[in-house]
């Protein structure tokens, strides 16, 4: 790879794009950090107050189960969307009419605006009238996710899984389809076991689009809130209260800005660790 | 070996299936209906949902506002990012690596976090309320995201190409346009599709900054649904009639969009 020319008159391409992403992200964040620091009275008034609204959050039990929610749903998503994923686009047939077919069924999903997702859930789980909720209960299962936690979070994850495991697959299926067929000639010459050929050629070819995958996968779930919203509202109690969900709830049905505020500031720089350390690691994977 | 990779294709397709059946099953049938108990498919077939989503303006102007919000969008962020990603993919430049980071860090932030500063900032502008409040808004993440694939096909492109240009005397728009855009037609083409996928299912930002002349179709449906009661028919009608612009424009990109989903780099 040859190296780039530095060329400072680069940064004329770039300024129109700086200047609209600079517009939405600076002057709101700096909104949102203002309020995390002051607290008001009435409209207007404001005072200083320090680090008093993240001492307030750090500590709150509120926030620490909001939290705990969040990295529970974003890690069980990630472990049954990334190899789920895998092994579909790994069943996908390589050539032929049907692959377009499959592709454009399977991002259908992906296409559907984030509360009608949410509302279709919220019908299809319902214990009367809904398929899934009809037919679990059917099978025996006592099924009814307004008011069980443990079946509330059982669909927000399986609504999950049926709403982005197909980027996953799309994702997967485009590493592997830059795989030329020599290689998989190669590896039956060789005699390789189907096993072989998976961990020695498709996943290598596959490491770098999966990075992006679990980059986005984290990313979008971590600030879900639509579709769990729509779909129960975040309860029943507090048990699908997820970090976004909570975040609107204190901003705009409690109005308690401060409080919202410092919320906001911490959850931004908890995504940008974490999404630093894949980018870190998806940049090196692109050097070597 | 195949028939159990046909098997695990079609079960998850299935899958993906079964609760947009569903939908369309319900806007079929007549509220009553779907309250009455659980069914297969209609026993009173019926379009009556459909039709007053097509007759009653607050339902269609809900579908223009979001169709024309999602275009600007769009149009906007496929443009503005078309010369920066040139840009990153050709120069190295100060500050390069950390702009680009800075950039994709916006895609992260929470859309949460900027719902009430941007309620402000619009209403400031005097644009709350309009569909390019809501089409200026959605760049915070197409912008980014629209940089980042159109990079990825740009770096597809060799060098040589650019700098055989320059020796035949072409100019750098002149080039640009003529030569270049092109070369990376499908990945223009796959950018726009993501632009238009992410604006069209985004609702938070989207309901928050309209409130009567802009209100895009997502929060007329969460409106409907909660005062005129559970009008399970209608709405589901809606939601239907909400898959059909995303099929549309996947169709086009049906042949790119393994690729334009690895964000052109595979």
């Amino acid at each position: 790879m040859t190296v780039k020319p530095v060329n400072q008159k680069a940064w004329l391409l770039v300024l129109p794009v700086l200047l609209i992403v600079a517009l939405n992200a600076i002057i709101p964040l700096m909104t949102v950090v203002n309020y995390s620091l002051q607290d008001t009275f009435s409209p207007g008034v404001f005072f200083y107050e320090g680090t008093k609204w993240y001492q307030d959050v750090l500590s709150s039990p509120r926030f620490h189960g909001a939290l705990g929610r969040q990295f529970l749903f974003t890690g069980i998503i990630l472990l049954i969307e990334i190899p789920l994923g895998v092994a579909v686009a790994l069943a996908m047939p390589r050539k032929g009419p049907w692959v377009s077919v499959c592709l454009v069924l399977m991002a259908l999903p992906l296409l559907i605006p984030w509360n009608v997702v949410g509302a279709m859930w919220n019908i299809f789980a319902l214990p009367d009238i809904g398929l899934l909720g009809y037919g679990l209960n059917w099978l025996g299962f006592d099924y009814n996710y307004t008011q069980q936690p443990f079946a509330a979070w059982f669909t927000v994850v399986l609504m999950d899984v049926w709403h982005w495991t197909s980027l996953v697959v799309l994702l997967a299926y485009a590493g592997l389809s830059s795989i030329p067929d020599a290689y998989y000639q190669a590896a039956k010459i060789d005699g390789a076991s189907s096993f072989a050929v998976f961990r020695f050629i498709q996943l290598p070819k596959m490491k770098r689009v999966l990075i992006i995958a679990l980059l986005l996968r984290f990313m979008d779930s971590f600030m879900i809130y639509t579709e769990p919203f729509v779909l129960t509202g975040g309860g029943p109690g507090n048990s699908t209260t997820f970090l976004s969900i909570d975040l609107v709830k204190a901003a705009i049905g409690e109005f308690n800005l401060g409080i919202a505020a410092a919320m906001s500031i911490l959850y931004f720089l908890m995504t940008l660790l974490v999404c630093w350390v894949f980018y870190t690691a998806m940049m090196r994977g692109d050097e070597s | 070996m195949r028939g159990a990779k046909i098997v695990v294709v079609f079960i998850y397709i299935l899958f993906l299936m079964l609760p947009i059946y569903w939908l369309l099953n319900m806007s079929f049938k007549t509220t009553n209906e779907i309250l009455g108990g659980f069914s297969w498919y209609p026993q009173q077939f019926t379009l009556d949902s459909y039709i007053t989503i097509f007759t009653d303006p607050t339902w269609y102007s809900g579908y223009i506002n979001s169709i024309s919000y999602v275009l600007m969008n769009t149009v906007i962020s496929v443009s503005l990012a078309l010369p920066a990603a040139y840009a990153f993919s050709r120069y190295r430049f100060m500050g390069d690596k950390h702009l680009f980071f800075w950039l994709l860090s916006n895609r992260m932030a929470p859309p949460a976090v900027f719902v009430l500063p941007f309620v402000e900032l619009y209403s400031a502008m005097n644009l709350f309320d309009t569909t390019l409040a809501v089409a200026l808004a959605h760049c915070l993440f197409n912008v980014p995201l629209a940089v980042w694939i159109l990079e990825g096909f740009m770096s597809g492109v060799p060098r040589e190409v650019d700098e055989t240009a320059y020796i035949d005397g072409y100019s750098f728009p002149h080039f640009f346009v003529k030569i270049f855009m092109p070369l990376i037609a499908a990945g223009i083409g796959v950018t726009a599709f993501f632009c238009f996928m992410f604006s069209w299912v985004e609702m938070l930002l989207a309901k928050n900054l309209t409130s009567v002349a802009a209100k895009p179709i997502v929060a007329v449906m969460t409106r409907t649904a909660s005062t005129a009661g559970y009008e399970l028919g209608l709405l589901a009608a809606a939601g239907a009639l909400t898959l059909i612009p995303g099929v549309i424009v996947i169709w086009f990109v049906r042949k790119h969009i393994a690729k334009g989903f690895a964000l052109g780099r595979v």
